[in-house]
């Protein structure tokens, strides 16, 4: 037999591809993922430029109110360059951006950029906290209850496990903030229950109410994983070997249902950026969320537009950084030749 | 899976019970608004903000209104929303997905990189630009979610329109020449219809759930129209002082958003089920049926392995299923015996139930499992493995699956020195690369370093073979190891595997559904047949069929063609098929595909005894007319062969 | 039934940069009413040649003729409904050719309303007798093809594909995922069928003995080229090529029982 595997399945005698360094196959991967997200990412922004342009009626007038004197608004409307043509605005805009310039309040006008630069590292803590509850949470109880519950052993704890964490992710995280507050602030007293200004302990309702839902979520898809792994021959072959329990948990079992578990972990970790809008609201946290929902109360849609974007780039930057980690973490490659 | 016996969806609990809920809510979106609708939105301005009393159980709101009806009326706008928007993602994601099954494979490429952004993006973040561009409201956040939930419907109707249309059946219907309509009605539709369905069922929740987030933050319906979600921001701002006015929204939507997720799962498992059948549980099923106890003789001085009475049972739908049932065999010290069988005979679920390495939930019963002097029956799993330590190494089928594919094959073969024979990390790995070495794994000291993927197919069964004797067993246990091996690769294999035992003088029991196989490599193969061994026979014995006593033996080493096969007759063939041991099975088990079955044969089940061909059988009409049960019926080779002919004919 | 012809076939996989030739020049013959081997083991590129007659893929180069027409042509020339009607294939796994949602009476129903003229009411007897064929009982077309073991499956996909009444069968490894006590009697019933309706069929596998035992002749096919062929029974006993004694020395044999040839082949190397 010489080196090169030949594919074994008999019908489907696709080649692959050879001679391509380990190396020249990551690059091209990062490559390939780094042009999707800077593709993704300029769709975002026109969308977001259009929307305000072609949206019904006039921004500012809308932003301004129905009562601000004309003069004001097309003082305000020339200080944007909304009179300009559209192209022109358009590559204002771009060259904008580039040069971190997000736009600004139509209200105040105010730079966007000032706003985001304040507010963002709040957002980012609370998301990034609660990102590292979910996983510090969900896998060690995923690959508990697996363990617990394999080969249909145990079908009350099975039954109770999966009633248990299907109702906590069917909760949204607003009525977990909801919760907490009623619950901790306002019954107990016992934690604060808006703002960030009381050290660690202003984190923990807000970290909680957006790790709670996906905590439970991705604990259930961890079991799944890590039934399907403690049921994969290696797992067999590692217990023919007599290996200690926990060499056969954490060494056999533990990286192969990191895999699959990382790349929903990854969807979630965009959805809990999402959701700290809703958390940020209930707890008053001085984030991005909050900055965005005062916006849309008072109709100033330069915020929106600017916060779209930022959120997008954001969740982009995050899907990336998935990507490749799920890449290094996957032994096959498989992620390395599709798409 | 029995007829009679089929799960009805509506007979579990959580079907039930979520099915009821999901009506429920659904009567109340009919029929909630034209009752009270005028009602709930009437204020009163001489209650407002009160707590729950007997007029107002919820207590009312910043206008006076009535919460509980609120609450209730508001169910038609939460829950039709939630239909609303899942119906267009729904449909939108169908058609974005099984568009590109026609188009070519580099729009199938853009397609697939479209969805897989767009699904990264969250409901918030699409209902952002759509507040820029259509302004706060209703309609505003359902085309917000209704395309939030387009690319996921739209991945999966991918995903499984590929998987129809990469299968055979299609491929057969278009050699067939079917229709593209017909195609896709009869063979793509009917196939994908099911997860979709469940799918929409379970987005239903979650788009709720999204709604409602929206209406909280102000971005979904405005005032005054209302939802659950709208009632909580209200709710909520006066939550300091009268916290109860967020419970009966809060409520609603935890209950629909729950119930419409467990009507999914319900409806998910259900199909499962249907086609699978779920295991009853242990405790439900009572314990394990075992065998009538046997008179074990004492044990031999050469034998290093000795099983009496073994039986595996496993939990099925309709009560035990029995793969083995009352096995016994010994194997003596570097005797390498053969064990062969149909898929479902049991000779597996045996030899790992021997190893202690049972699949979890398997009942293993045996009056004695002596190996290497130790009593292991009636021992715990884990003390019985202990116990044996490196001293059975086992040889798996799929050697892609068998080893971990995490792990380099080198580290995978140092754990047995490093973990039972104390050695050094260094000591170990350097062991690993002799012990590729001796199979014959060119440059093994590099190969130690790759992973499992990185070996050619022949190459990773050599390396299993490998691990499987660097803890220096008394017994190697191979399971079908050539199965998925081209001939000459298999060759290679099977010999390597008969000279690690001739040089380490380590027993074998290798498991194959190939008799020629086991003729080439074994000394003594036992055949096995639905559950229970039927023949022990010197493997010798096989190149002379008409000395073999079991009618199964003998076809199942006749049946198949060999490169002298005279070419102008028919092959033997066993009609029938091997019974379902997931019911108790009466008799022999082989009784109705004999042509030489007797009544006794159906009610009594034969035990192996000893037999003149030197080994043993379970028959009562053993076929070389030695059995003195058999006075008449024993017929001569060439009866039972036509016998067998016309069963197979009939 | 009608001659199949061969000639020069290649098949190219891959992108330019890396090209993977799975068949090389690839010569074939299957008379009218003969059944033809094509025997190699995984990756010798027999499948592809299965594939490529039964048109699932498409030639690089090549001709490939039936009953002296150029297939290929003709394929790109008539009706889905006139081209099954060339050739008909029976595929490896009768566990996923048939499909799951259709029941044995239904999938050979459709068949014969396609490909044939015969009326409805007349359609039930039709099935019975292609049933029959195959050796099944008429019940089977009630059932669902998981209710039925792979044998059985087997049968009502050859059954399937006599429906169509083709000029030639392509079998694609038909007993490879059958139980041992079943391959044999799918081979008989290959056998008799051949005899009574004269069936032109090409069958593909890696098992030289029951190629030997079923066909004419024989083709052995090595990594993308046929390296030997002749009549069936002459190759398998006097190989001329190194590689056709390779794969003839490595069958497995009962005849084998109880001796070293194991040991002594791993000498030899």
């Amino acid at each position: 037999m010489s080196a090169p595997a030949v594919p074994s399945v008999q019908t489907t005698e696709v080649p692959v591809p050879r001679g391509v360094g380990h190396l020249g196959r990551w690059s091209a991967f990062f490559a390939r993922r780094l042009l999707r997200s800077v593709v993704a990412l300029f769709v975002i922004v026109t969308v977001a430029f259009l929307v305000l342009r072609l949206a019904g009626g006039d921004p500012v007038r809308s932003a301004l109110g129905a009562t601000a004197d004309e003069s004001v608004v097309q003082a305000r409307r020339e200080q944007l360059g909304l009179n300009d043509p559209l192209l022109v605005q358009f590559w204002n805009y771009l060259v904008g951006l580039f040069r971190g310039d997000l736009g600004s309040s139509l209200v105040t006008g105010r730079s966007v950029t000032e706003l985001v630069a304040g507010r963002l590292p709040a957002t980012l803590e609370l998301a990034g906290l609660a990102f590292v509850v979910v996983l510090v949470i969900a896998v060690p109880v995923g690959l508990a209850f697996a363990l617990l519950t394999q080969g249909g052993r145990r079908r009350g704890v099975e039954t109770g496990f999966t009633s248990v964490t299907g109702f906590i992710s069917s909760v949204p995280e607003y009525l977990f903030s909801v919760g907490l507050v009623v619950l901790f602030g306002i019954t107990l007293k016992l934690l604060p229950v808006a703002g960030a200004n009381h050290g660690a302990a202003s984190y923990i309702l807000p970290v909680l109410a957006l790790g709670l839902g996906s905590a439970a979520s991705l604990s259930r898809i961890a079991r799944v994983e890590a039934l399907n792994v403690l049921s994969e021959d290696y797992i067999r072959t590692a217990r023919s070997k007599r290996l200690p329990a926990w060499m056969i948990n954490f060494k056999h079992a533990l990286p192969n249902m990191l895999t699959a578990t990382f790349t929903i972990g990854g969807t979630l970790l965009s959805t809990m950026i999402a959701s700290s809008v809703l958390v940020e609201q209930v707890f008053n946290w001085p984030g991005l969320g909050t900055a965005f929902v005062q916006a849309i109360t008072t109709k100033d849609y330069g915020i929106v537009q600017g916060l779209a974007i930022v959120y997008a780039a954001i969740i982009l930057v995050v899907n990336l950084l998935v990507d490749l980690v799920l890449a290094a973490l996957d032994r096959r490659t498989t992620l390395l030749e599709t798409a | 899976m029995s007829q009679n016996r089929k799960p009805s969806f509506l007979r579990s609990p959580m079907g039930l019970a979520s099915a009821t809920v999901v009506g429920l809510l659904v009567v109340l979106a009919i029929i909630a608004p034209p009752l009270w609708g005028a009602q709930a939105s009437t204020p009163n301005p001489a209650n407002l903000l009160r707590g729950p009393s007997s007029e107002h159980p919820l207590g009312t709101d910043g206008l006076g209104r009535d919460l509980l009806l609120r609450t209730l009326v508001a169910t038609r706008t939460t829950v039709g929303m939630a239909l609303i928007a899942t119906a267009c993602g729904a449909a939108a994601g169908l058609l974005l997905g099984a568009l590109p099954s026609v188009l070519g494979a580099r729009a199938q490429r853009w397609f697939s990189a479209v969805i897989n952004t767009w699904l990264a993006f969250p409901v918030l973040l699409l209902a952002m630009l759509m507040v820029i561009l259509m302004g706060t409201g209703t309609v505003t956040a359902v085309v917000a979610l209704a395309l939030t939930m387009t690319p996921s419907f739209a991945r999966l109707a991918q995903t499984l329109s590929s998987k129809v249309g990469g299968s055979e059946y299609l491929a057969a219907a278009r050699l067939l020449g079917v229709p593209k309509g017909r195609q896709f009605t009869h063979y793509v539709l009917p196939n994908i219809a099911e997860p979709i369905i469940v799918n929409v069922t379970m987005s239903i929740g979650g788009g709720l759930l999204a709604l409602s987030s929206l209406s909280f933050l102000g971005v979904g319906v405005q005032p005054p129209s209302y939802d659950w979600g709208r009632m909580l921001s209200e709710g909520f701002e006066q939550v300091y002082t009268t916290p109860t006015a967020v419970v009966g929204p809060a409520v609603m939507v935890i209950l629909a958003g729950v119930s419409f997720g467990m009507l999914g799962e319900s409806l998910a498992s259900f199909l499962r089920e249907r086609t699978r059948g779920r295991a009853l549980s242990p405790a439900k099923l009572g314990p394990a049926p075992v065998t009538d106890p046997l008179e074990l003789d004492p044990l031999q001085e050469d034998v290093l392995l000795d099983v009496k009475g073994l039986s595996v049972s496993f939990p099925g739908a309709d009560g035990w299923v029995r793969p083995v049932q009352d096995v016994s065999f010994t194997l003596h010290r570097g005797e390498i015996v053969g064990v062969v069988g149909e898929s479902g005979s049991g000779k597996s679920v045996t030899m790992m139930s021997v190893a202690q390495l049972a699949p979890a939930g398997a009942a293993v019963t045996a009056q004695r499992l002596n190996f290497d002097g130790t009593e292991l029956a009636g021992m715990r799993e884990q003390v019985a493995a202990k116990a044996i330590g490196t001293d059975i190494g086992i040889v798996f089928q799929d050697s892609l699956t068998a080893l971990n594919p995490a792990l380099r094959v080198g580290t995978q073969l140092a754990e047995v020195p490093r973990v039972h024979q104390g050695a050094t990390k260094q000591e170990a790995h350097e062991r690993a690369v002799e012990a590729l070495d001796s199979v014959r794994i060119p440059n093994a000291a590099h190969r130690a370093t790759l992973f499992p993927h990185e070996y050619s197919g022949g190459m990773r069964q050599r390396a299993l073979i490998a691990m499987s004797q660097i803890g220096k067993p008394k017994l190697i246990i191979a399971d079908e190891p050539t199965t998925a091996l081209d001939v000459t690769v298999q060759q290679r294999v099977l010999a390597l595997l008969r000279r690690e035992c001739e040089d380490s003088g380590a027993a074998a029991l290798v498991v194959s559904h190939d008799i020629a196989v086991l003729a080439e490599l074994c000394q003594r193969i036992l055949v096995m047949y639905a559950g229970r061994i039927v023949e022990d026979v010197d493997v010798r014995m096989l190149a002379h069929p008409e000395q073999l006593a079991h009618p199964y033996t003998r076809a199942l080493a006749a049946s198949l063609p060999d490169l002298d096969t005279d070419r102008t007759k028919p092959l033997a063939t066993i009609p029938g098929e091997p019974p379902d041991l997931s019911k108790p099975v009466t008799g022999c088990g082989f009784a109705d595909r004999c042509a030489l079955a007797s009544d006794r044969c159906r009610t009594e089940v034969p035990v192996l005894v000893q037999h003149r061909h030197g080994g043993q059988v379970a028959c009562f009409h053993p076929q070389d007319g030695s059995s003195p049960e058999d006075s008449g019926a024993a017929g001569s080779e060439t009866t039972l062969h036509e016998a067998h002919e016309e069963g197979a004919v009939a | 039934m009608a001659e199949l012809v061969v000639s020069d076939l290649r098949v190219v996989f891959g992108a330019r940069k890396a090209p993977i030739v799975a068949v090389d020049g690839v010569h074939l013959v299957v008379p009218d009413g003969g059944v033809v081997g094509l025997v190699g083991e995984s990756g010798s590129g027999k499948s592809t040649v299965a594939r490529t007659i039964v048109g699932i893929g498409a030639p690089t180069s090549g001709t490939i003729t039936l009953g002296g027409e150029d297939l290929l042509a003709r394929r790109r020339g008539v009706s889905a409904v006139q081209r099954a009607k060339d050739v008909q294939m029976i595929f490896q796994d009768p566990y996923s050719s048939l499909n799951p949602r259709m029941t044995v009476g239904e999938a050979l129903d459709e068949v014969l309303s396609i490909h044939t003229e015969t009326p409805k009411d007349q359609r039930p007897a039709s099935i019975r007798r292609l049933l029959d064929l195959v050796r099944l009982k008429a019940a089977a077309q009630e059932q669902y093809p998981s209710e039925m073991s792979g044998g059985m499956r087997q049968r009502v996909a050859i059954a399937r594909a006599l429906a169509v009444r083709p000029r030639l069968i392509v079998a694609d490894e038909i007993t490879s995922a059958l139980d041992a006590s079943v391959q044999g009697a799918v081979l008989n019933l290959i056998k008799d069928l051949r005899e009574e309706l004269g069936l032109s069929m090409l069958f593909i596998t890696h098992n030289l003995a029951a190629v030997r035992y079923i066909a004419d002749s024989v083709a052995v096919m090595h990594r993308g080229r046929i390296v030997e062929q002749g009549p069936a029974t002459d190759v398998v006993a006097h190989p001329q090529e190194a590689y056709t004694r390779e794969l003839v020395g490595a069958i497995p044999r009962i005849d084998n029982a109880g001796t070293d040839y194991l040991l002594r082949t791993l000498e030899q190397r």
